[in-house]
């Protein structure tokens, strides 16, 4: 089983989800975050304060898949949230040890 | 810092002398003549003291008006409480809305008990009297003897003394955008009562008693922008830099945390100062008229004024800007509002809002004081401004009443009026800083610095505001 994490650009979130529910994946969770990789930052006021803000609001979206699907959902995700511009976002990839179901109980691929 | 008394003791102090003054009516009233009999609307029979009683006729348009006009300066408060709440952290919008409202409980009662009687009664040059204690003699079925010798005296004195109300109530929570983020609310408590006492109310009486010095010498204060603005910006700048910056000002993060609140209080507050310039006139009449058309315009241009300084000198116009903007407009206006005309109303507005802006975006970020909220910045500097200008545009002929300005005529208004204002500023100033000095003594001012962190929210009130 491998975690899917992708920090994306919020608008695409509702594409993202409709094209991973085209290819069987429902199950996912998603959090507003803040930050920036090579992406410039700007210049906030309030009255006569300045603030170089540099954090950009971003979604992470994780979902936890069998290991044949992974490639497959990595095409998903960049197909549905590129854009060509710096800040379009970045995935990665982490190994689970189990999974456990909470409502059966049941571990492993099952459980997903 | 020194503490005379555990806050435990004050507290119960405080209890006590609240409970001692629910009494105090009981024994007023024993002492007191017949109460006033309801008089009929129309004309009563004259008493025996017919020399200073006047029939009780009331003109239900200008009742009805000032009725409405007292309600909406009350708006007026939480609009302050939601347009200061937004512009503070998260962590401290409770304790930021709470300075602003907590004041329409203290200053209520103050006000019933002896504020009112203090300063609008007949006393002396400076202060009045206790004669209308727990309004004692103020009567919802007899008329306000106020501006009588102006062929007024059309409303009830109640309602008068209701319409003042407001106004003291507003004027010590603007006080409260100095000392943003880092006040101590039993602090805040004292403060303000004593503050009401000793420098609101005497400004109030020398303005608008009718024995009071600067309405005998002639200066001209339409709807209170010495006795609010003037007095409160200036405590504010006192207070600002007797307590201190917050921690970590300027180079930590402190953004306002929902401006969109920022802006609804604004909405209440351009739509209540209609109630504190326009009814002003104490009357449904065209002075009350042309000081709302004047108040409007002058919002109008200000805002206007303020978005295209900051748009040309720093790049964008912000919605903070707009509000700020209107804000300075009203404040301006308000001393001027039924002293001027249209003219005269657009001049103020942007003259006292570019002075506002330069204040509160140029200068306060050079100096590095930290009058969190500008509290200064708009109402001391626009009030300040605004009255001085007063001097400058205003016209007689219009309404007929007021007196003529240095542009029609008579430079020797700006100098009443610079009197006003000097006067205001040193009185304010200096009774300010002795009474930091003494509630700083008594419970401290300040919050400690691990609360400071925490937030107001959860220190001072027990409370989040937003639960997630």
């Amino acid at each position: 089983m491998t975690k899917v994490e992708a920090i994306v650009r919020p608008e695409k979130l509702n594409q993202l989800k409709l094209e991973l529910e085209e290819i069987d994946c429902t199950g996912l969770t998603v959090a507003h975050v803040l930050g920036a990789g090579n992406q410039a930052g700007y210049v906030e006021r309030h009255r006569g304060t300045e603030y170089r803000i540099r954090l950009h609001p971003k979604i992470r979206v994780e979902l936890v898949v069998p290991d044949p699907m992974v490639e497959q959902v990595i095409r998903t995700i960049r197909n549905a949230c590129i854009t060509g511009e710096i800040g379009d976002g970045k995935i990665f990839l982490y190994r689970v040890i189990d999974a456990v179901r909470i409502r059966t109980g049941v571990h492993g691929n099952e459980a997903l | 810092m020194m503490h005379w008394l555990s806050p435990r003791a004050w507290r119960t102090s405080a209890a006590l002398f609240g409970l001692l003054l629910s009494l105090a009516p009981t024994l007023a009233h024993a002492q007191e003549a017949s109460p006033a009999a309801p008089a009929a609307a129309t004309a009563a029979a004259p008493t025996a003291d017919a020399a200073a009683t006047v029939a009780p006729v009331f003109d239900s348009g200008d009742t009805a008006w000032i009725v409405v006009s007292a309600a909406l300066v009350l708006l007026m408060t939480p609009g302050l409480a939601f347009f200061y709440g937004g512009m503070v952290r998260r962590k401290n919008v409770l304790g930021t809305l709470m300075q602003s409202f907590i004041a329409m409980g203290v200053i209520t009662v103050i006000w019933v008990v002896c504020g009112y009687s203090l300063g609008f009664s007949e006393g002396g040059p400076f202060i009045g009297g206790l004669k209308w204690a727990f309004l004692n003699g103020v009567s919802a079925s007899e008329v306000s003897p106020y501006y009588m010798d102006r062929g007024k005296g059309t409303i009830p004195h109640q309602l008068y003394m209701v319409f003042q109300m407001m106004f003291a109530i507003i004027t010590p929570a603007l006080i409260s955008g100095a000392f943003a983020e880092r006040k101590k609310f039993s602090a805040y408590l004292l403060f303000i009562t004593l503050w009401s006492l000793v420098v609101y109310i005497p400004i109030a009486h020398w303005v608008w008693g009718s024995d009071g010095w600067l309405y005998k010498l002639g200066a001209l204060d339409f709807a209170g922008g010495t006795v609010v603005h003037i007095s409160s910006g200036v405590t504010a700048l006192v207070a600002a830099l007797f307590i201190g910056k917050r921690q970590g000002y300027p180079h930590e993060e402190m953004r306002p945390h929902d401006l969109p609140m920022t802006l609804l209080g604004t909405g209440l507050l351009w739509f209540g100062w209609f109630g504190f310039n326009g009814g002003s006139s104490l009357a449904a009449d065209g002075l009350g008229v042309a000081a709302f058309v004047n108040t409007h315009v002058a919002a109008g241009a200000a805002m206007l004024v303020w978005v295209l300084l900051e748009w040309s000198m720093k790049g964008k116009p912000t919605a903070l800007g707009a509000a700020s903007g209107a804000v300075a407009g009203l404040v301006g206006i308000t001393p001027a509002a039924g002293f001027v005309n249209v003219i005269g109303a657009l001049a103020i507005g942007a003259l006292a809002c570019a002075a506002c802006y330069f204040a509160s975006v140029v200068v306060k970020p050079k100096l590095g004081y930290d009058d969190s909220l500008d509290t200064f910045g708009v109402h001391g500097v626009g009030g300040t401004v605004g009255a001085i200008l007063t001097g400058v545009f205003a016209v007689k002929s219009f309404a007929n009443v007021g007196a003529n300005g240095l542009l029609y005529g008579d430079p020797g208004l700006v100098v009443k009026q610079l009197i006003g204002v000097g006067a205001t500023w040193a009185y304010a100033g200096a009774m300010s800083l002795i009474l930091l000095v003494v509630v700083d003594k008594a419970l401290g001012l300040r919050v400690k610095k691990e609360a400071e962190f925490s937030g107001l929210d959860l220190t001072q009130h027990g409370e989040a505001a937003y639960s997630m």
